[in-house]
């Protein structure tokens, strides 16, 4: 039996009330997105379900495709069917016997939301499951443990036939939460901070500290590698790499060695912060995970946000490094993050760093100087990149293979 | 010229040479240099993976670049061997392997591990039965070829694959250096663990070649150094080599649907018109054979003056296996399929590649019975 839709079941979008359209239309724009490879198709939204209309495509295919989009519940491979009971027995037939093996049981789930169809729920169940017991010998019917759940909806529209439910990922749909803008150090964890907050909807533009010859195009390559991953769950990903070394030297120079790791952080949020008020977005995202390294103890982070009241996002915050490597893992970033070159944050580090820095010093150490001239020359100098998923950039070698 | 040794070795395409020298002469940076030309070298050496996982339908970090199918088949065999021997020390195979496979063996029998070697029917096929019969508790990896190299049979892989389904600990190794493109192989589905390819087989060039390792699996490498190809091959990557072996990939694949029934076809036409030349017996079984190999033998003719014969007429076939046929012995895959030694003497093996057509298999087919007439008069 083959296939003609994809039934899509709308996540914790179904509680937001008058955003509603807004969300749909992000889920909508990711969905075209991911689907992209397949031209056929056609994207049918209404206010609680979205139907991916196949038109001939891999169904296969695009059902693995939709698994890693943020704001779908679950989805079932469907078929439509007019609202006519004799049609409707004929499919159920058709899709119940293309899936039975001997010795399986069975179940009918039926939903009515357009109630002047002619049969009710519980006529539903008793006339289908009789017309499929009568014609597929030797199945009998488990309510409670079916190996085929056939699920029976009747909607305004037409009736809609499926029998297989798959988990989506959840989340929001990207972009309905707004834009942030992520630190990106090439380490384990940013990514993956990026991850979840894609998932909980943001949208987010990355923001690298490049320092040569300090830090060498290879740790530059790992990042744009990085984004790409990233790129991967919503077409593209922007990418400002702002060349930091001149704020890295300043710093050596003015700074005592034991507060130069505080005062380059500051300096970084300063320049993000800057970076995205010129990009319109509401927060910075950043890999913290706290108490792992000594930027990262409450002391630290309290003499660096200093710097902005910008919202800090910290998804890693509570995370263990155990658990971060793991969905590195999962999405696919912990090999390119382990590649061994010296990034922003492993250069320059003091042999003692302060894990209990104070407001008070760091801001004395720092009003020696005037950094802002600097920050400026950086914000103004970033490199900005679209960032394509791998398929789609390697154009400059694309000719030998 | 016509050339009909595709199994000994393909002609590179043009496309795939001008990678090559692309490749080497501009992006010649070693891929573990800190520089950026390290990095462009090491780009292109995953791009190159990434695309041949991509055809193979697998992922790229279980492909692993080597220098062609002789030392695949060696990591593989010996690899397996060698971190598995203190979980047991059988290993099963064919007696119709490839040199490269059955030396490896021998190497192993020869450092106290025990091979089955299981025998084939007269079509050289091996009984999936005896295989299952032949698992043993210790049994630690089973290595059988795709298609056969001399006469182009296919093995059952696929129910090989399925029965290995209730031995999870033996690893499955899968010589396909003679099928890529031309017979197809679901790697994943057939619970392959292990799996051979060599660049030169399908258009790319010697010295380059792919070993499949299913995630998780593992081996022992075989050269100590500096850990290159994720420690499982030491030695600085042939990255121009590669990138030429992935783009011949691609090609060959894309011809392949084509190709294959084209193959079909000319083969056919070979096995028909031969099959009316009397004397001339032929060895590739009709069924569970590969497209592109017709092995037969022109019964009271030496192969090699059957060979010398046609080359004077411009057309390049081999005797059996271009490895075994300068040692002089006859085919032992024919041996063991129970052809008598006298006829096994006279095999000749054409193997095609996308590129013939059946206007060159009509004109090998009337030298041949040209040929055939003339020795005829000689050798009675």
């Amino acid at each position: 039996m083959n296939y003609d839709r994809i039934l899509i079941r709308y996540g914790e979008i179904s509680t937001k009330g008058r955003n509603r359209n807004k969300f749909i239309d992000k889920l909508k724009k990711s969905v075209r997105i991911a689907l992209a490879p397949f031209p056929k198709v056609k994207i049918e939204a209404s206010r609680d379900r979205m139907y991916v209309l196949l038109n001939g495509e891999n169904g296969i295919e695009i059902i693995g495709k939709l698994k890693n989009i943020f704001g779908i519940q679950s989805y079932s491979p469907a078929i439509k069917v007019e609202k006519d009971v004799e049609a409707l027995k004929q499919a159920s037939y058709e899709l119940v016997s293309s899936q039975f093996k001997e010795g399986q049981t069975f179940k009918i789930t039926a939903k009515r939301s357009d109630k002047t169809f002619e049969l009710n729920t519980d006529g539903i169940n008793q006339t289908i499951g009789a017309h499929l017991l009568k014609n597929i010998p030797g199945m009998k019917v488990d309510v409670r443990n079916p190996d085929i759940n056939l699920r029976v909806e009747v909607r305004p529209d037409a009736i809609y036939l499926s029998s297989e439910t798959i988990q989506g990922a959840g989340g929001l749909p990207i972009g309905s939460s707004g834009k942030a803008m992520l630190m990106l150090s090439g380490g384990i964890d940013s990514p993956v901070a990026g991850y979840l907050s894609m998932k909980r909807g943001v949208e987010i533009e990355a923001v690298h500290f490049f320092s040569p010859p300090f830090t060498s195009e290879r740790s530059k390559e790992k990042v744009i590698d990085l984004s790409k991953k990233l790129a991967g769950i919503f077409g593209s990903l922007t990418l400002h790499i702002v060349h930091f070394t001149d704020i890295q030297q300043s710093i050596r120079e003015q700074v005592p060695e034991n507060y130069s790791m505080t005062s380059t952080r500051r300096m970084m949020l300063r320049i993000t912060d800057e970076i995205r008020k010129k990009q319109e977005g509401l927060a910075i995202i950043t890999g913290e995970s706290l108490g792992q390294v000594a930027s990262q103890t409450l002391e630290s982070m309290y003499a660096i946000n200093e710097v902005t009241n910008t919202p800090i996002l910290r998804p890693l915050i509570s995370m263990d490094k155990t658990d971060i490597i793991k969905i590195a893992e999962e999405i696919d970033t912990l090999d390119i993050s382990i590649r061994p070159f010296e990034d922003c944050c492993t250069i320059f580090v003091p042999s003692s760093p302060k894990t209990k820095p104070k407001r008070e010093k760091v801001n004395q150490y720092e009003s020696y100087f005037d950094f802002e001239p600097l920050i400026q020359e950086a914000v103004q100098e970033v490199e900005t990149l679209v960032i394509k998923p791998d398929s789609e950039h390697r154009s400059e070698f694309n000719e030998l293979f | 010229m016509i050339y009909f040794d595709n199994s000994a070795t393909t002609k590179p395409y043009k496309e795939v040479l001008d990678s090559f020298v692309t490749v080497s002469s501009e992006y010649f940076g070693n891929p573990s240099s800190l520089h950026s030309m390290g990095g462009q070298a090491e780009k292109l050496l995953s791009q190159a993976r990434e695309q041949v996982a991509g055809l193979l339908k697998v992922m790229a970090n279980e492909i692993y670049f080597t220098s062609g199918g002789t030392e695949s088949n060696n990591i593989a065999i010996k690899g397996a061997a060698l971190l598995n021997r203190h979980k047991g020390r059988h290993l099963i195979t064919s007696s119709v392997e490839h040199a490269s496979v059955r030396a490896a063996m021998e190497q192993l029998e020869q450092e106290g591990f025990e091979i089955t070697r299981l025998p084939v029917d007269k079509y050289g096929r091996i009984s999936v039965e005896d295989l299952e019969k032949a698992i043993r508790k210790d049994t630690i990896l089973i290595s059988i070829m795709q298609v056969n190299n001399e006469v182009g049979t296919i093995q059952p892989i696929e129910e090989i694959g399925s029965i290995l389904k209730k031995y999870p600990s033996i690893l499955f190794h899968v010589d396909a250096v003679q099928s890529v493109g031309k017979v197809p192989l679901s790697l994943y589905k057939n619970n392959v663990d292990l799996c051979s390819l060599s660049g030169h087989k399908f258009h790319g060039l010697k010295g380059t070649g792919v070993l499949f390792i299913r995630e998780g699996a593992r081996l022992t490498p075989l050269f100590s150094g500096g850990n290159q190809e994720r420690r499982m091959r030491s030695g600085t990557e042939n990255v121009a080599g590669f990138v030429a072996m992935a783009k011949a990939l691609r090609m060959t694949m894309m011809k392949s649907d084509a190709g294959i029934a084209e193959l079909g076809k000319i083969q056919h036409l070979l096995r028909k018109n031969l099959t009316k030349i009397e004397d001339i017996q032929i060895h590739t079984p009709v069924q569970h054979a590969a497209p592109h190999i017709l092995n037969f033998s022109l019964r009271g003719i030496k192969s090699e003056v059957f060979i010398h014969a046609l080359e004077q007429n411009g057309i390049f076939v081999s005797t059996t296996s271009a490895c075994s046929s300068k040692k002089k012995s006859p085919s032992n895959t024919l041996l063991a399929m129970g052809v008598p030694e006298s006829l096994a003497e006279s095999a000749i093996r054409i193997s095609l590649s996308f590129d013939n057509t059946e206007a060159e298999a009509l004109k090998v087919l009337s030298i041949i019975e040209k040929t055939v007439n003339q020795l005829r008069k000689v050798m009675k």
